[in-house]
Protein backbone atom coordinates (compact mmCIF):
# COMPACT_ATOMS: atom_id res chain seq x y z
CA UNK A 1 0.00 0.00 0.00
CA UNK A 2 0.97 3.38 -0.61
CA UNK A 3 0.55 6.20 2.06
CA UNK A 4 0.42 9.50 1.01
CA UNK A 5 0.06 12.62 3.41
CA UNK A 6 -0.67 15.93 2.00
CA UNK A 7 0.65 18.68 4.25
CA UNK A 8 1.15 22.29 3.76
CA UNK A 9 2.75 23.94 7.26
CA UNK A 10 0.71 27.59 6.36
CA UNK A 11 -3.13 26.81 6.33
CA UNK A 12 -5.47 27.48 3.33
CA UNK A 13 -2.63 26.85 0.62
CA UNK A 14 -5.32 24.20 -0.56
CA UNK A 15 -4.64 20.62 0.39
CA UNK A 16 -7.99 19.79 0.92
CA UNK A 17 -8.59 21.14 -3.16
CA UNK A 18 -5.38 18.71 -4.40
CA UNK A 19 -6.18 15.81 -2.03
CA UNK A 20 -9.98 15.88 -3.45
CA UNK A 21 -8.97 15.88 -6.92
CA UNK A 22 -6.04 13.43 -6.22
CA UNK A 23 -8.78 10.87 -4.89
CA UNK A 24 -10.67 10.74 -8.20
CA UNK A 25 -7.55 10.97 -10.66
CA UNK A 26 -5.15 8.21 -8.66
CA UNK A 27 -6.06 5.02 -10.54
CA UNK A 28 -6.91 1.92 -8.16
CA UNK A 29 -8.43 1.31 -4.83
CA UNK A 30 -8.35 4.11 -2.37
CA UNK A 31 -8.85 5.10 1.37
CA UNK A 32 -8.77 8.49 2.36
CA UNK A 33 -8.27 9.87 5.97
CA UNK A 34 -8.55 13.89 6.71
CA UNK A 35 -6.65 13.93 9.79
CA UNK A 36 -7.09 18.22 9.88
CA UNK A 37 -9.18 17.11 12.67
CA UNK A 38 -10.03 20.41 14.52
CA UNK A 39 -11.32 21.83 10.75
CA UNK A 40 -12.37 19.03 8.60
CA UNK A 41 -13.32 20.21 4.93
CA UNK A 42 -12.74 16.84 2.99
CA UNK A 43 -16.13 15.52 3.35
CA UNK A 44 -17.28 18.96 1.86
CA UNK A 45 -15.95 17.85 -1.39
CA UNK A 46 -16.53 13.81 -1.23
CA UNK A 47 -20.35 13.70 -1.29
CA UNK A 48 -19.69 11.20 1.41
CA UNK A 49 -22.47 8.82 2.41
CA UNK A 50 -22.24 7.95 5.92
CA UNK A 51 -21.89 4.39 7.01
CA UNK A 52 -20.60 4.31 10.82
CA UNK A 53 -19.82 6.61 13.69
CA UNK A 54 -17.90 5.64 16.43
CA UNK A 55 -17.13 7.74 19.27
CA UNK A 56 -13.65 9.03 20.00
CA UNK A 57 -12.50 8.55 24.05
CA UNK A 58 -9.43 11.00 24.39
CA UNK A 59 -7.20 10.85 27.24
CA UNK A 60 -8.68 10.65 30.62
CA UNK A 61 -9.40 13.28 33.17
CA UNK A 62 -9.38 13.90 36.23
CA UNK A 63 -12.40 14.36 38.10
CA UNK A 64 -12.75 15.66 42.19
CA UNK A 65 -15.69 13.98 43.77
CA UNK A 66 -16.84 17.05 46.17
CA UNK A 67 -17.74 14.58 48.77
CA UNK A 68 -14.86 13.92 49.52
CA UNK A 69 -12.66 16.61 48.76
CA UNK A 70 -10.83 18.68 51.63
CA UNK A 71 -10.05 21.76 49.82
CA UNK A 72 -6.15 21.39 50.43
CA UNK A 73 -4.91 22.28 47.41
CA UNK A 74 -2.44 20.18 46.99
CA UNK A 75 -3.70 19.41 43.14
CA UNK A 76 -3.70 22.75 42.05
CA UNK A 77 -0.09 23.36 43.72
CA UNK A 78 0.83 19.83 41.47
CA UNK A 79 -0.76 20.44 38.37
CA UNK A 80 1.45 21.63 35.22
CA UNK A 81 -1.49 22.44 33.37
CA UNK A 82 -3.38 24.64 35.20
CA UNK A 83 -6.33 22.43 34.89
CA UNK A 84 -7.54 22.82 38.50
CA UNK A 85 -9.72 25.98 38.87
CA UNK A 86 -11.07 26.93 42.70
CA UNK A 87 -13.98 28.77 43.02
CA UNK A 88 -15.98 30.14 46.93
CA UNK A 89 -13.69 26.90 48.44
CA UNK A 90 -14.30 24.37 45.73
CA UNK A 91 -11.69 22.58 43.84
CA UNK A 92 -12.53 21.25 39.78
CA UNK A 93 -11.12 20.46 37.09
CA UNK A 94 -11.06 22.08 33.97
CA UNK A 95 -11.85 19.59 31.44
CA UNK A 96 -10.18 21.48 28.44
CA UNK A 97 -6.97 21.48 30.35
CA UNK A 98 -6.61 18.17 31.98
CA UNK A 99 -3.94 16.41 29.61
CA UNK A 100 -4.48 13.26 31.73
CA UNK A 101 -1.05 12.89 33.87
CA UNK A 102 -2.93 11.92 36.84
CA UNK A 103 -0.54 13.91 39.09
CA UNK A 104 -3.71 14.98 41.26
CA UNK A 105 -4.59 11.79 41.86
CA UNK A 106 -1.25 10.80 43.60
CA UNK A 107 -1.10 13.85 45.55
CA UNK A 108 -4.67 13.71 46.87
CA UNK A 109 -4.72 12.95 50.76
CA UNK A 110 -7.97 12.15 50.34
CA UNK A 111 -8.37 9.99 47.47
CA UNK A 112 -10.63 12.53 45.96
CA UNK A 113 -10.47 12.39 42.49
CA UNK A 114 -9.98 9.71 40.04
CA UNK A 115 -9.26 9.47 36.31
CA UNK A 116 -12.75 9.15 34.28
CA UNK A 117 -12.90 8.22 30.55
CA UNK A 118 -14.47 11.61 28.35
CA UNK A 119 -16.04 11.40 24.93
CA UNK A 120 -13.60 14.56 23.11
CA UNK A 121 -14.91 13.91 19.11
CA UNK A 122 -16.12 11.25 16.95
CA UNK A 123 -14.76 8.76 14.05
CA UNK A 124 -17.27 8.56 11.05
CA UNK A 125 -16.52 6.42 7.96
CA UNK A 126 -18.31 7.12 4.86
CA UNK A 127 -18.67 5.80 1.07
CA UNK A 128 -17.17 8.09 -1.55
CA UNK A 129 -16.74 8.20 -5.37
CA UNK A 130 -13.10 6.63 -4.63
CA UNK A 131 -13.26 4.32 -1.64
CA UNK A 132 -14.08 5.03 1.89
CA UNK A 133 -13.53 8.09 4.03
CA UNK A 134 -12.45 7.98 7.23
CA UNK A 135 -13.02 11.47 9.07
CA UNK A 136 -13.72 13.28 12.76
CA UNK A 137 -14.73 16.31 14.48
CA UNK A 138 -13.20 17.11 17.22
CA UNK A 139 -15.66 18.67 20.17
CA UNK A 140 -14.55 22.28 19.79
CA UNK A 141 -12.36 23.17 22.20
CA UNK A 142 -10.76 19.63 23.18
CA UNK A 143 -7.31 18.46 23.53
CA UNK A 144 -6.38 15.43 22.42
CA UNK A 145 -6.00 16.14 18.22
CA UNK A 146 -2.86 14.29 17.80
CA UNK A 147 -4.62 10.95 19.23
CA UNK A 148 -7.49 11.51 16.66
CA UNK A 149 -5.13 11.99 14.30
CA UNK A 150 -3.89 8.53 15.28
CA UNK A 151 -7.26 6.80 15.68
CA UNK A 152 -8.50 8.57 12.52
CA UNK A 153 -5.34 6.60 9.85
CA UNK A 154 -5.60 3.65 12.78
CA UNK A 155 -9.33 3.25 11.69
CA UNK A 156 -8.70 3.49 7.76
CA UNK A 157 -5.72 0.93 8.21
CA UNK A 158 -8.12 -1.57 10.19
CA UNK A 159 -11.15 -1.36 7.49
CA UNK A 160 -9.36 -1.02 4.50
CA UNK A 161 -5.65 -1.75 4.78
CA UNK A 162 -5.98 -3.55 1.39
CA UNK A 163 -6.58 -0.56 -0.63
CA UNK A 164 -3.99 0.28 -2.92
CA UNK A 165 -3.69 3.74 -1.48
CA UNK A 166 -4.01 5.57 1.67
CA UNK A 167 -4.51 9.47 1.05
CA UNK A 168 -4.49 11.71 3.96
CA UNK A 169 -5.43 15.18 3.91
CA UNK A 170 -3.13 16.61 7.00
CA UNK A 171 -3.28 19.96 9.46
CA UNK A 172 -1.53 23.12 8.50
CA UNK A 173 1.45 23.13 11.63
CA UNK A 174 4.10 21.04 12.29
CA UNK A 175 3.25 20.34 16.25
CA UNK A 176 1.66 17.40 17.84
CA UNK A 177 -1.49 16.92 14.97
CA UNK A 178 1.16 17.07 11.90
CA UNK A 179 3.74 15.04 13.05
CA UNK A 180 1.20 12.03 14.21
CA UNK A 181 -0.54 12.92 10.20
CA UNK A 182 3.44 12.06 8.77
CA UNK A 183 4.70 9.17 10.74
CA UNK A 184 4.14 5.94 8.95
CA UNK A 185 3.86 7.43 5.39
CA UNK A 186 5.85 6.91 2.46
CA UNK A 187 5.71 9.70 0.61
CA UNK A 188 4.55 13.61 1.37
CA UNK A 189 2.92 16.12 -0.86
CA UNK A 190 3.83 19.80 0.45
CA UNK A 191 1.64 21.97 -1.21
CA UNK A 192 3.18 26.02 -0.50
CA UNK A 193 2.07 29.07 -1.85
CA UNK A 194 4.24 32.26 -3.23
CA UNK A 195 4.61 34.62 0.03
CA UNK A 196 6.86 35.54 2.84
CA UNK A 197 4.91 33.19 4.86
CA UNK A 198 4.82 30.34 2.37
CA UNK A 199 8.43 29.63 1.82
CA UNK A 200 8.88 30.24 5.96
CA UNK A 201 6.34 27.64 6.31
CA UNK A 202 7.68 25.23 3.52
CA UNK A 203 10.81 25.26 5.28
CA UNK A 204 10.18 24.22 8.59
CA UNK A 205 7.15 21.68 7.65
CA UNK A 206 10.40 19.98 5.35
CA UNK A 207 12.61 19.48 8.59
CA UNK A 208 9.84 18.17 10.65
CA UNK A 209 8.60 16.05 7.36
CA UNK A 210 12.31 14.66 6.73
CA UNK A 211 12.74 13.24 10.07
CA UNK A 212 10.51 10.28 8.55
CA UNK A 213 12.32 9.63 5.73
CA UNK A 214 9.39 10.00 3.28
CA UNK A 215 9.71 10.79 -0.12
CA UNK A 216 8.68 14.60 -0.43
CA UNK A 217 6.84 15.98 -3.09
CA UNK A 218 6.52 20.16 -3.56
CA UNK A 219 3.64 21.66 -5.11
CA UNK A 220 3.54 25.56 -5.40
CA UNK A 221 -0.25 26.55 -5.86
CA UNK A 222 -1.11 30.02 -7.11
CA UNK A 223 1.93 30.37 -8.16
CA UNK A 224 1.48 33.16 -10.82
CA UNK A 225 0.29 35.53 -7.82
CA UNK A 226 3.90 36.09 -6.70
CA UNK A 227 6.24 35.24 -9.50
CA UNK A 228 9.11 36.26 -7.56
CA UNK A 229 8.48 34.40 -4.24
CA UNK A 230 7.57 31.47 -6.42
CA UNK A 231 11.89 31.57 -7.86
CA UNK A 232 12.91 31.93 -4.49
CA UNK A 233 10.92 28.36 -3.53
CA UNK A 234 11.92 26.78 -6.93
CA UNK A 235 15.74 27.85 -5.94
CA UNK A 236 14.70 26.64 -2.20
CA UNK A 237 13.92 23.23 -3.71
CA UNK A 238 16.47 22.92 -5.91
CA UNK A 239 19.33 23.76 -3.08
CA UNK A 240 17.54 21.20 -0.88
CA UNK A 241 17.31 18.56 -3.80
CA UNK A 242 13.30 18.53 -3.43
CA UNK A 243 11.27 17.31 -6.41
CA UNK A 244 9.07 20.04 -7.01
CA UNK A 245 6.69 18.23 -9.14
CA UNK A 246 3.71 20.70 -9.92
CA UNK A 247 2.87 24.69 -10.08
CA UNK A 248 -0.79 24.97 -10.10
CA UNK A 249 -2.12 29.00 -11.73
CA UNK A 250 -4.64 30.52 -9.48
CA UNK A 251 -8.30 29.91 -10.76
CA UNK A 252 -11.29 31.61 -9.50
CA UNK A 253 -12.73 27.82 -10.93
CA UNK A 254 -11.66 26.83 -7.33
CA UNK A 255 -14.15 28.61 -5.82
CA UNK A 256 -16.67 27.69 -7.65
CA UNK A 257 -15.86 24.24 -7.00
CA UNK A 258 -15.74 24.18 -3.11
CA UNK A 259 -18.95 26.17 -3.74
CA UNK A 260 -20.19 23.10 -5.87
CA UNK A 261 -19.05 20.72 -3.40
CA UNK A 262 -16.66 18.79 -5.82
CA UNK A 263 -13.09 18.62 -6.86
CA UNK A 264 -12.37 21.58 -9.20
CA UNK A 265 -10.86 18.29 -11.74
CA UNK A 266 -14.73 17.57 -12.02
CA UNK A 267 -15.55 20.95 -13.64
CA UNK A 268 -14.69 21.86 -17.21
CA UNK A 269 -11.32 22.28 -18.17
CA UNK A 270 -9.65 25.11 -16.24
CA UNK A 271 -6.23 26.59 -15.80
CA UNK A 272 -6.33 24.61 -11.89
CA UNK A 273 -7.87 21.47 -13.04
CA UNK A 274 -5.26 21.04 -15.60
CA UNK A 275 -2.38 21.43 -13.56
CA UNK A 276 -3.93 18.78 -11.41
CA UNK A 277 -4.53 16.58 -13.94
CA UNK A 278 -0.76 17.13 -15.16
CA UNK A 279 -0.08 17.00 -11.35
CA UNK A 280 -1.94 13.30 -11.13
CA UNK A 281 -0.21 11.62 -13.53
CA UNK A 282 3.37 12.58 -12.78
CA UNK A 283 2.70 11.59 -9.49
CA UNK A 284 1.43 7.88 -10.54
CA UNK A 285 5.11 7.87 -12.19
CA UNK A 286 6.91 8.71 -9.12
CA UNK A 287 4.31 6.74 -6.77
CA UNK A 288 5.26 3.17 -9.27
CA UNK A 289 9.59 3.98 -8.37
CA UNK A 290 8.41 4.03 -4.79
CA UNK A 291 6.22 0.94 -4.49
CA UNK A 292 9.34 -0.91 -5.79
CA UNK A 293 11.95 0.74 -3.65
CA UNK B 1 -7.65 45.20 26.03
CA UNK B 2 -6.56 41.92 25.28
CA UNK B 3 -7.83 40.96 21.44
CA UNK B 4 -7.49 37.69 19.81
CA UNK B 5 -7.98 37.32 16.28
CA UNK B 6 -8.78 33.34 15.12
CA UNK B 7 -10.05 31.71 12.28
CA UNK B 8 -10.58 27.84 12.46
CA UNK B 9 -9.34 27.99 8.73
CA UNK B 10 -6.14 28.21 7.95
CA UNK B 11 -4.74 30.57 5.39
CA UNK B 12 -8.10 32.61 5.73
CA UNK B 13 -6.10 36.29 6.65
CA UNK B 14 -5.36 36.14 10.83
CA UNK B 15 -1.82 37.51 10.42
CA UNK B 16 -3.07 40.21 7.67
CA UNK B 17 -5.57 41.72 10.50
CA UNK B 18 -3.79 41.32 12.98
CA UNK B 19 -0.34 42.89 11.50
CA UNK B 20 -2.00 45.77 9.77
CA UNK B 21 -4.74 46.14 13.36
CA UNK B 22 -1.20 46.65 15.07
CA UNK B 23 0.62 48.56 12.69
CA UNK B 24 -2.12 51.22 12.53
CA UNK B 25 -3.09 51.47 16.47
CA UNK B 26 0.95 51.72 16.84
CA UNK B 27 1.02 55.07 15.43
CA UNK B 28 -0.55 57.23 18.30
CA UNK B 29 -0.52 53.76 21.04
CA UNK B 30 1.46 51.44 22.24
CA UNK B 31 0.61 48.10 21.12
CA UNK B 32 1.84 44.79 22.07
CA UNK B 33 1.80 42.12 18.93
CA UNK B 34 1.44 38.33 20.03
CA UNK B 35 1.80 35.67 17.69
CA UNK B 36 0.38 32.99 19.18
CA UNK B 37 0.94 30.74 16.26
CA UNK B 38 4.13 29.13 17.33
CA UNK B 39 3.91 26.28 15.10
CA UNK B 40 3.80 28.41 11.87
CA UNK B 41 4.32 32.28 13.50
CA UNK B 42 4.76 34.68 10.54
CA UNK B 43 3.97 38.11 11.67
CA UNK B 44 7.94 38.76 12.11
CA UNK B 45 8.02 38.64 8.50
CA UNK B 46 5.74 41.64 8.06
CA UNK B 47 7.96 42.98 11.25
CA UNK B 48 11.64 42.79 10.71
CA UNK B 49 13.95 43.68 13.54
CA UNK B 50 16.64 42.43 15.63
CA UNK B 51 14.69 40.72 18.44
CA UNK B 52 16.16 39.38 21.82
CA UNK B 53 15.28 35.77 22.04
CA UNK B 54 15.32 32.91 24.73
CA UNK B 55 14.79 29.49 24.64
CA UNK B 56 11.50 28.17 25.83
CA UNK B 57 12.19 24.92 28.14
CA UNK B 58 10.61 22.27 30.28
CA UNK B 59 11.12 19.88 33.21
CA UNK B 60 11.97 16.39 31.91
CA UNK B 61 12.93 13.68 34.23
CA UNK B 62 16.62 12.84 34.86
CA UNK B 63 16.72 9.04 35.94
CA UNK B 64 19.87 8.10 38.17
CA UNK B 65 20.38 4.88 36.83
CA UNK B 66 23.13 4.66 39.93
CA UNK B 67 19.96 4.70 41.93
CA UNK B 68 17.38 3.43 40.20
CA UNK B 69 15.92 -0.60 41.35
CA UNK B 70 14.04 -0.71 38.12
CA UNK B 71 10.44 -1.00 39.79
CA UNK B 72 9.14 -0.16 36.81
CA UNK B 73 6.58 2.72 39.18
CA UNK B 74 7.80 5.50 36.76
CA UNK B 75 6.73 3.71 33.75
CA UNK B 76 3.59 2.47 34.93
CA UNK B 77 2.35 5.74 36.02
CA UNK B 78 3.36 7.62 32.94
CA UNK B 79 0.45 8.20 30.70
CA UNK B 80 2.34 9.40 27.63
CA UNK B 81 4.42 6.20 27.26
CA UNK B 82 7.45 7.98 27.38
CA UNK B 83 9.60 5.68 30.50
CA UNK B 84 9.57 2.08 29.66
CA UNK B 85 11.44 0.48 32.37
CA UNK B 86 13.19 -3.14 31.41
CA UNK B 87 14.21 -5.65 33.76
CA UNK B 88 18.10 -4.12 33.73
CA UNK B 89 17.40 -1.05 31.22
CA UNK B 90 15.58 2.12 31.38
CA UNK B 91 14.56 3.57 28.00
CA UNK B 92 13.29 7.51 28.18
CA UNK B 93 11.78 9.31 25.16
CA UNK B 94 11.96 12.75 26.01
CA UNK B 95 9.08 13.67 22.84
CA UNK B 96 6.66 12.13 24.36
CA UNK B 97 7.12 13.51 27.65
CA UNK B 98 4.80 15.97 28.63
CA UNK B 99 6.70 17.28 31.84
CA UNK B 100 3.51 16.39 34.20
CA UNK B 101 6.23 15.51 37.48
CA UNK B 102 4.50 12.42 38.01
CA UNK B 103 7.45 10.28 37.75
CA UNK B 104 9.67 12.14 40.37
CA UNK B 105 6.25 12.17 42.42
CA UNK B 106 6.17 7.80 42.51
CA UNK B 107 9.66 7.13 42.53
CA UNK B 108 10.09 5.40 45.87
CA UNK B 109 13.68 5.75 45.45
CA UNK B 110 14.49 9.72 44.78
CA UNK B 111 16.02 7.97 41.77
CA UNK B 112 14.49 11.15 39.37
CA UNK B 113 15.05 14.82 39.33
CA UNK B 114 14.36 17.12 36.42
CA UNK B 115 16.38 19.46 33.83
CA UNK B 116 14.97 22.15 31.41
CA UNK B 117 15.05 20.62 28.08
CA UNK B 118 14.12 23.40 25.03
CA UNK B 119 11.15 22.96 23.25
CA UNK B 120 11.01 26.77 21.39
CA UNK B 121 11.79 30.40 21.63
CA UNK B 122 10.47 33.27 22.28
CA UNK B 123 11.23 36.90 20.84
CA UNK B 124 10.47 40.32 22.10
CA UNK B 125 11.40 43.11 19.35
CA UNK B 126 10.38 47.10 18.83
CA UNK B 127 10.15 46.94 15.01
CA UNK B 128 7.72 50.20 15.72
CA UNK B 129 8.15 53.00 18.29
CA UNK B 130 4.93 51.98 19.80
CA UNK B 131 5.15 48.51 18.74
CA UNK B 132 5.94 45.37 21.38
CA UNK B 133 6.03 42.20 19.02
CA UNK B 134 6.56 38.76 20.76
CA UNK B 135 6.77 35.58 18.70
CA UNK B 136 6.61 32.30 19.99
CA UNK B 137 8.46 29.10 17.88
CA UNK B 138 8.33 25.56 18.47
CA UNK B 139 11.16 24.08 17.70
CA UNK B 140 11.00 22.03 14.47
CA UNK B 141 9.83 18.18 15.50
CA UNK B 142 8.82 19.60 18.92
CA UNK B 143 4.90 18.27 19.31
CA UNK B 144 3.62 20.69 22.51
CA UNK B 145 2.67 24.06 21.82
CA UNK B 146 0.90 24.97 25.03
CA UNK B 147 3.42 26.22 26.96
CA UNK B 148 5.03 28.21 24.66
CA UNK B 149 1.83 29.90 23.89
CA UNK B 150 1.77 30.01 28.07
CA UNK B 151 5.12 31.82 27.98
CA UNK B 152 4.36 34.27 24.99
CA UNK B 153 0.83 35.18 27.16
CA UNK B 154 3.01 35.94 30.00
CA UNK B 155 5.24 38.18 28.18
CA UNK B 156 2.16 40.65 27.22
CA UNK B 157 -0.10 40.00 30.49
CA UNK B 158 0.15 43.57 31.68
CA UNK B 159 0.21 45.09 28.82
CA UNK B 160 -2.66 47.79 27.65
CA UNK B 161 -3.27 46.81 24.49
CA UNK B 162 -2.71 43.45 23.20
CA UNK B 163 -3.48 41.63 20.01
CA UNK B 164 -3.18 38.05 19.71
CA UNK B 165 -2.75 36.18 16.31
CA UNK B 166 -3.59 32.60 17.16
CA UNK B 167 -3.17 29.40 15.57
CA UNK B 168 -5.77 27.80 13.43
CA UNK B 169 -8.12 24.99 14.59
CA UNK B 170 -10.13 24.60 17.35
CA UNK B 171 -8.45 22.50 20.07
CA UNK B 172 -5.45 23.37 22.50
CA UNK B 173 -3.27 25.70 20.94
CA UNK B 174 -6.48 28.02 20.01
CA UNK B 175 -8.23 27.56 23.70
CA UNK B 176 -4.68 28.48 24.90
CA UNK B 177 -4.38 31.48 23.02
CA UNK B 178 -8.13 32.83 23.52
CA UNK B 179 -8.28 31.67 27.42
CA UNK B 180 -8.56 35.61 29.19
CA UNK B 181 -8.94 37.39 25.93
CA UNK B 182 -12.07 40.19 26.37
CA UNK B 183 -13.18 40.04 22.46
CA UNK B 184 -12.09 37.77 19.42
CA UNK B 185 -12.24 38.84 15.67
CA UNK B 186 -13.06 35.45 13.38
CA UNK B 187 -11.54 36.32 10.39
CA UNK B 188 -13.31 34.05 7.35
CA UNK B 189 -13.66 33.83 4.08
CA UNK B 190 -17.02 33.30 1.84
CA UNK B 191 -16.51 29.50 1.00
CA UNK B 192 -18.21 26.73 2.43
CA UNK B 193 -14.60 25.82 3.76
CA UNK B 194 -14.47 29.18 5.49
CA UNK B 195 -17.95 28.76 6.44
CA UNK B 196 -17.91 25.73 7.96
CA UNK B 197 -14.87 26.23 9.86
CA UNK B 198 -16.25 29.56 11.19
CA UNK B 199 -19.21 27.57 12.45
CA UNK B 200 -16.36 25.61 15.03
CA UNK B 201 -14.52 28.39 15.70
CA UNK B 202 -17.89 30.46 16.75
CA UNK B 203 -18.43 27.17 19.01
CA UNK B 204 -15.23 27.35 20.79
CA UNK B 205 -15.03 31.14 21.67
CA UNK B 206 -18.88 30.84 22.80
CA UNK B 207 -17.88 27.85 25.04
CA UNK B 208 -15.42 30.05 26.52
CA UNK B 209 -17.70 33.17 26.87
CA UNK B 210 -15.80 35.42 24.67
CA UNK B 211 -18.00 37.88 22.62
CA UNK B 212 -16.70 37.70 19.22
CA UNK B 213 -17.03 39.24 15.83
CA UNK B 214 -16.41 38.69 11.94
CA UNK B 215 -14.35 39.82 8.96
CA UNK B 216 -14.84 38.56 5.72
CA UNK B 217 -11.56 38.52 3.77
CA UNK B 218 -10.56 37.97 -0.05
CA UNK B 219 -14.44 38.51 -0.67
CA UNK B 220 -16.15 38.37 -4.23
CA UNK B 221 -19.18 39.65 -2.95
CA UNK B 222 -21.07 36.31 -2.79
CA UNK B 223 -20.68 36.52 0.84
CA UNK B 224 -24.74 35.49 1.50
CA UNK B 225 -24.50 32.29 3.13
CA UNK B 226 -21.28 33.75 5.75
CA UNK B 227 -23.95 36.76 6.19
CA UNK B 228 -26.92 34.67 7.16
CA UNK B 229 -25.13 32.28 9.37
CA UNK B 230 -23.50 35.54 11.44
CA UNK B 231 -27.32 37.05 11.41
CA UNK B 232 -28.03 34.02 12.78
CA UNK B 233 -25.44 33.63 15.72
CA UNK B 234 -25.66 37.12 16.80
CA UNK B 235 -21.95 37.95 15.17
CA UNK B 236 -21.64 41.17 13.97
CA UNK B 237 -19.51 41.76 10.64
CA UNK B 238 -17.07 44.58 11.72
CA UNK B 239 -15.04 44.28 8.60
CA UNK B 240 -15.85 43.05 5.19
CA UNK B 241 -11.73 42.72 2.39
CA UNK B 242 -12.90 42.32 -1.10
CA UNK B 243 -10.45 39.62 -3.05
CA UNK B 244 -8.09 41.96 -5.12
CA UNK B 245 -4.54 40.63 -6.71
CA UNK B 246 -2.81 43.92 -5.26
CA UNK B 247 -3.98 42.90 -1.44
CA UNK B 248 -2.60 39.70 -2.16
CA UNK B 249 0.52 40.84 -3.53
CA UNK B 250 0.97 43.06 -0.84
CA UNK B 251 0.60 40.47 1.85
CA UNK B 252 2.67 37.96 -0.20
CA UNK B 253 5.76 40.10 -0.42
CA UNK B 254 5.63 40.77 3.59
CA UNK B 255 4.06 44.18 3.01
CA UNK B 256 1.10 45.93 5.31
CA UNK B 257 -1.95 46.84 3.26
CA UNK B 258 -1.83 49.60 5.91
CA UNK B 259 1.34 51.48 4.66
CA UNK B 260 1.28 50.57 1.19
CA UNK B 261 -2.84 51.79 0.76
CA UNK B 262 -3.27 54.54 4.23
CA UNK B 263 -6.99 54.99 3.17
CA UNK B 264 -7.22 51.14 5.04
CA UNK B 265 -6.08 52.41 8.01
CA UNK B 266 -9.65 54.41 8.99
CA UNK B 267 -11.19 50.85 8.48
CA UNK B 268 -8.63 49.11 10.96
CA UNK B 269 -9.24 52.07 13.38
CA UNK B 270 -12.79 51.41 13.24
CA UNK B 271 -12.42 47.97 13.29
CA UNK B 272 -10.75 48.59 16.77
CA UNK B 273 -13.66 50.35 17.98
CA UNK B 274 -16.32 47.68 17.36
CA UNK B 275 -13.56 45.64 18.50
CA UNK B 276 -13.95 47.50 21.87
CA UNK B 277 -17.47 47.76 21.84
CA UNK B 278 -17.66 43.88 21.83
CA UNK B 279 -16.08 43.50 24.82
CA UNK B 280 -17.58 46.06 26.20
CA UNK B 281 -15.14 48.76 26.77
CA UNK B 282 -15.09 52.46 27.42
CA UNK B 283 -14.10 53.73 24.17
Amino acid sequence: MIRIAVVSGKGGTGKTMVTAALSRLLKGSLVLADCDVDAANLALVQNPRLLQTDPFMGMKAAVIDPNLCTACGACQEHCRFNAVDMEDGTYRINASRCEGCAVCTVVCPADAVSMQPRQTGVILYSEVACGHLVHARLVPGAGNSGLLVHAVKKTALERDGDADMFLVDGPPGTGCPLISSVSGMNAVLVITEPSVSGLHDLKRVITVCRQFRPKIFVVVNRYDLNPVHTKEIETYCREEDLSLISKIPFDPAVIDAVRAGVPVTDLDVSPASQAIRILADDLKKELIHLDSR
Amino acid sequence: MKLAIASGKGGTGKSMVAANLAFTLAMDSQVSLVDCDVEEPNLHLFFPSDPMTRDVTLPIPVIDELICTYCGKCGEFCRYGAISVLPKKLLFFADLCHSCGGCVLVCPEKAIHEEPKRIGTLSVSTPLPGLKLVTGMLDTGSPLAVPIIHEVKKETSDDPIVILDTAPGTSCPVVEALEGCDACILVTESTPFGLHDLGLAADVTERLGIPAGVIINRSDGKDEETLRFCAEHGLDVMLTIPFSREIASIQSRGDLLCRVQPEWQKEFRSLFIKSKLLAKEDL
